[in-house]
Formats: structure tokens, sequence, C-alpha cells
């Protein structure tokens, strides 16, 4: 993550930056692909079967990281608008435009194989527990964000707007969570949590860190390709656009 | 019948009494109010909604007064919010299209100021009817007195927080295709921590344990959005506005 | 004095203006012509400080006019398209509303003696949907007659005016240009303002 910040300094225009990220997106997916193999391994082979879930609860290993990224994801997202609003670059902006989708597909994610998990466990393929309802209220906050942009025609306008809305919804994230964790053990309903799984082997930690290190690689690689298509849509009518899709 | 025009400026154009920030909120307010008061129309429609939302869902449900009570809580606040945010598309909106709000952004007076007045008449227009005639729609669930006293409380400092959120929903999509729709999206996860700590206000004095916490955590939340949602609000209109 | 420099306007794709720059000192009239689409209005909405330049300085008495906000907005009145009129109130009530949004005090007697200056005596206290396009224009024009802002931005003011009309606004410009204020405008027709020394700034695609 440096790394990039260090970059953004010296490559804060789109035309320098367009050839960078284009160099750097195979090494994100091929370090996605090592993390992704091994965490797969380490959570489907090396961690050992729970006493009292059996076979299904390796789901978490899917589950928990998206769930991670796509927290993770809204508050940079959040950072990138932000930046792009303070100082008015629009490159900043463009990136806050392009992790938006990930973070959401990480949402959905997260919620369907919390369902998939939910059904053989408990019976039902949806719980009303603080995790899953928190996620959800992510993933509408993400749709929001993206369903403004799409709907304001002037770019810097929609940058603007969208950082202003990604800037509200980072303050609220963990209001709303709190809120609703409150709810939730208020109300005897939902007593299964998926979050208390049962005590943590070693291996299960590291193989859900090191999915998530794979999913972290991933997001990068395919922010940059979506950065990309922004850049190249949002710069269409100067010269080097031209010249490069030629 | 023309009337002639006075051809010269006159030379006390430049003396007037400045007006002090208390005097401009409430002329804010005060044109507001007069102008609801012209297109009542505009007051009544959220009412109406309320009562109806809260009428139907019996209707679904079953008359069972046991359930019925039960669910109350819920039902009554998600008709408030329901109501409170069909009612915000309407609080920028007539201001923008006959320029009046490109004006007051152009005012030396503080734009928050102006907004705050804006967000006050809104409540005062949509949100204080429904915190007065809650409790009547919660006779229909059979609630108590007391859980219909905590009803009205939870809403009296729940609906200002409504209407304050709200105006940064309703500011950042402006002029916005499908503006509406993209409204309730962008406002709905901003208002479940006030849904959450209204209803269960009513529920914990329904049983019994006090709803002395879920109002405290509201009246906080309320507290923080009178700070933070105006600079928010007033952000979203230069945007809107550029 | 009113300083532009540098000043590039862009509209989704297309760049309407670029390298502008220009000064306006007390007493000056600024008159921009330019074809429909030009950047007129969007150049006029920067001057107020409503849209950000693409590039370049806007400065007020030397100072950034995005640095000074609503000390700046003291200075400025700005008369858009759009009348700025509620339909539902009353000429006199839009008018004392529009000087209170401003944080200026206007009275009733006031407010009636400008209206009947604009030619609405007895037209106070009629709801503004009940007038005429040209006499809701006036009403709108009053607030050039209590306003105290140094520089006026005007953009089409002539426009739905008959030509008596007309006369007296070049004049109400005139006058202020001669006690010391200043103007920027746009419009269509040509019009005779008898002071002020002027400037033309012509926008061309």
């Amino acid at each position: 993550m440096s790394n990039r910040i260090i970059n953004w300094f010296r490559f804060g225009s789109p035309q320098a930056f367009y050839p960078l990220a284009g160099k750097m997106v195979p090494w994100f997916f091929a370090l996605a692909v090592a993390f992704g193999v091994a965490g797969l391994w380490l959570g489907f082979f090396v961690a050992p079967t729970d006493a009292t879930q059996g076979e299904g609860y390796r789901i978490i290993f899917v589950h928990v990281p998206a769930s991670w990224m796509s927290m993770f994801l809204y508050v940079v997202m959040a950072f990138w608008a932000g930046l792009g609003l303070a100082l008015n670059t629009r490159l900043s902006s463009m990136m806050a435009s392009a992790i938006a989708p990930t973070g959401a597909l990480f949402a959905f994610l997260s919620l369907w194989t919390g369902a998939l998990w939910g059904k053989p466990m408990w019976g039902t393929w949806w719980v009303w527990d603080a995790r899953l309802t928190s996620e959800l209220i992510l993933l509408f906050l993400y749709l929001g964000f993206i369903a403004l942009q799409a709907a304001i025609d002037e770019p810097r306008r929609a940058d603007k707007a969208g950082a202003i809305l990604a800037l509200v919804g980072v303050i609220n994230v963990p209001i709303i969570y709190f809120s609703v964790k409150w709810w939730n053990t208020l109300h005897q309903g939902a007593s299964i949590s998926m979050t208390k799984a049962p005590s943590m082997a070693i291996t299960m930690l590291w193989g859900m860190l090191v999915m998530a290190l794979s999913f972290w690689m991933y997001s990068i690689a395919v922010a940059l390709v979506r950065a990309r298509a922004i850049i190249l849509e949002r710069e269409r009518h100067t010269d080097w656009v031209k010249h490069a899709v030629e | 019948m023309r009337q002639s025009l006075a051809a010269d400026l006159p030379a006390t154009a430049a003396e007037h009494a400045g007006l002090g920030a208390l005097s401009v909120l409430v002329a804010v307010i005060r044109r507001d109010l007069l102008l609801a008061m012209r297109r009542k129309s505009e007051v009544l429609t959220s009412l109406f909604f309320f009562v109806i939302v809260v009428s139907l869902f019996p209707l679904g449900i079953g008359p069972e007064m046991a359930l019925l009570r039960i669910i109350a809580p819920g039902v009554l606040w998600v008709a408030a919010l329901l109501a409170a945010m069909l009612s915000l598309q309407r609080l920028f909106a007539a201001d923008y299209a006959d320029g009046t709000l490109e004006q007051m952004v152009l005012s030396p007076a503080p734009l928050g100021l102006l907004v705050m007045g804006k967000v006050a008449a809104h409540w005062l227009v949509t949100g204080l009817p429904l915190v007065l005639i809650a409790p009547l729609l919660g006779l229909q669930y059979d609630l108590a007195p007391q859980a219909l006293g905590i009803l009205m409380l939870s809403l009296l400092l729940g609906t200002p927080l409504l209407s304050l959120v709200g105006a940064i929903g309703a500011a950042l999509t402006l002029g916005v295709r499908g503006g509406g729709v993209l409204l309730s999206l962008l406002t709905l996860p901003l208002y479940i921590p006030a849904l959450i700590f209204g209803a269960g206000a009513v529920e914990a004095e329904i049983s019994g344990l006090g709803a002395a916490g879920h109002l405290s955590l509201l009246a906080a939340l309320l507290a923080l959005s009178v700070f933070f949602a105006p600079w928010a609000t007033t952000a979203s209109l230069r945007i809107a506005l550029e | 004095m009113l300083t532009a420099t540098d000043l590039a306007c862009v509209r989704g794709d297309r760049r309407l203006f670029a390298n502008l720059g220009f000064a306006l000192e007390s007493g000056g009239r600024l008159h921009v012509t330019g074809e429909n689409g030009s950047g007129k209005t969007s150049l006029l909405r920067m001057l107020c400080g409503l849209s950000p330049p693409e590039a370049g300085d806007i400065r007020w008495h030397g100072e950034s006019i995005a640095r000074q906000g609503d000390e700046y907005r003291k200075a400025v009145l700005y008369l858009g398209h759009h009348n700025a009129l509620k339909e539902e109130l009353t000429a006199l009530e839009n008018l004392r509303t529009a000087a209170a949004l401003s944080g200026v005090a206007v009275e009733d007697a006031e407010g009636i003696e400008v209206l009947g200056r604009v030619g609405l005596a007895g037209r106070e206290e009629l709801p503004v949907r009940f007038l005429s396009q040209g006499q809701k224009r006036r009403v709108a024009l009053s607030r050039l007659l209590w306003s105290s802002a140094p520089l006026w931005v005007l953009d089409e003011p002539f426009v739905a005016l008959d030509s008596a009309a007309v006369t007296w606004l070049a004049g109400i410009v005139g006058s202020h240009l001669s006690a010391g204020g200043m103007a920027v405008l746009t419009s269509h027709q040509e019009v005779a303002i008898a002071s002020g020394k002027a400037q033309t700034l012509r926008l061309t695609q």
C-alpha cells in the first residue's frame, strides 16, 4: 500500500498513471492466484475438521475474508474519494469509482457464502445476525454510491457527490454496526451467531489471513484495470488517448 | 395602466440594518412555513401516507391484537421513516427549480444557517405532525399509555434526526435522474440506527426494561447530526449548483 | 477591482473557453458577448463563485474569491435567467425575504416604495404567479434597488422587458456605475448605457 502512495505523487496525472497501472496489473493478478491457492490449500486440507460443524464450516475461508475486504475496501474508497474532493485531483476520484464495484462484489460474496453456510448448519438461508445484517447494509451503501455516480452525467459533479456520500457513509458504518449489534443482542431470536466460530485453530486463522491477502491482491488488480478503463473514457478527447487506442 | 419607472437610485440604498444570524434563521423558517401553508397538499401528503401505511399492516397480517401489539413499535417507526423519506424530495427541489436556492448559495449569510432553517421548517411541517398523530395510531395497535408516551418521545427525538440526515441525500440528488428512488436508496441505510433505537425504545418500555438507554442513544445521534449534517448538506448543495 | 486571469471552462466534453482574462475597475462595465452556448452564463457563474474554473484565477481586491467566501458574496449581486421568485408569495414578501436571506433588513414601507419604483405600485400584495412575465422580471430587478453590493453580475437582464423598462434599467445600471459600482453583463441586444468605462469580452468557440 505504501508503495502505491509514493507512486501516486509521481504519477498523479491520468496520462502517467495509465501505463504504470498496465504494468502492475499482471503482477497483482499473479499474487492473487498464488495467495489464493495457498489459502485454499490451508483452508481445505491443512485446517482440522471442526468438532461441532464438521466439514461444512470451511466456507468461512471465503466468507470471513470477503467480509473483511468489503469493509476494508469501503474505507479505502472513502479515502480516495475524500482525497479527490479535498485536493481536487481527478485520478483519486477515478480510483474511488474503480474500487466501488469490487467492494460491492465482496459484500455480496460475503452474504452469499453466509447463506450457503447457514443452510446446512441452522436450516435457514438467512439469519438476522449482526454480521450478516451489517453486511447487507454495507452492500446498500456500495450500491448507493454506484447508483449516484451513474445517475449524474457531469463527471466532476459525480466525483464530488460520490465523495460526500462515501465520507458520510464511512462515518456512519461504525454507528450502523454498533446499532445493529445492539439490536441483535437485545432480541432473543438470533442467539446463533456466525461470528462465534468455535475456538480458532491457528491454521484456521492463517487460512483466512492468506485468503484475505489473495482477495486484496485481486482487488488491487481489478481496481487498476477498471481505473484504466475509466481514464480512457474520461480523457477520450485528449491526444494521448487517441494515440493509445490506435 | 402604465406605471412610470423612477430612473434614479435613492441615496440611501447603502444604508440598511444588517440582520443577525438568529433573524436570518427565523426569516428562512417563516418563509418555508408560509410556503407550506399556501400549498397545504404537502403537509397533508406525509400525514396521510403515515396513517395509510400504519392501517395497511393489520390488513396484511391479521387482526389478532396480541400479534399487533408486538409489531406495533416497528410498524409505526417504519411508517414514520417512509413518510419522512417521501417528503425529502420537496426539501430543496422547488427552490432549485425557480432559482431561489442559487440565491441562497450566493447569499453572504452562512449557507449552513439557511440549511438549518429549511430543515427546521421541513421538520415542523412533516415531522411534528407525525409525532402528534402517532399516539392515536398507537391506540389502533392497543399500546399502553406509557408506551404511547415513549413512542411520542422517540419520534420527537427521531424525526428531526431523519430530516437532518435526509437533507444530505436530498441535496446530493438535486436535479438528478431517478431522484426519488435514488434518494431512498441513499437515505435508508443512514436511517437504520434511528429506526433501531427508536422502535427499540418503545419495545423496551413495553417489556419493562425501560427506554432510557435507547432514548439517550437517539438523543446522542441527534446531537451528532445537528453538528455534522449541515456541513455535508451545504457541501452537497454547492456541488449541485456548480 | 475584479481581475480574472487565464480562466478556462469545461462543460462535459467541450472546452468552452481558455486563457481568458480581464480587469474591471470601479465605475467600469464589462459586456460579455458571444453566441448561444459559447459559455457566457458559465463565465458569469464562475465570477459569482458558483462554479470553480477549470483553470485560472479570479481575484477581488487582490484576493482569491474562493478564499474570501462569504466576504466576497457580500460584494456580489447576481441576476441569472431565473427570476428567483416564489410563485405563492406576494411581490412584497418575495422582496423582503430575498433581502432577509441576504442578511439585509428591508421594512414593508421601503419594500412598497421600491416596488412602486419598478412600476408595480398597487400590485405589491398579489401572489407573484398572477403577474405577467415582464412584471415578474421587474420584481426580480427590484433587488438592484435595495442591494448595496458594488459588483453586479447580470445575465441577460433586458430579456422580457419592454422598451421603457429597458431604458429604465440602463439608467439604473448607469447610476450604479457613476456611484462607483461595477457591472458584468451579457445581452443579445445593443443597449446604450450612458456612463462607465466599457469593455467588451467576446467569447468565441
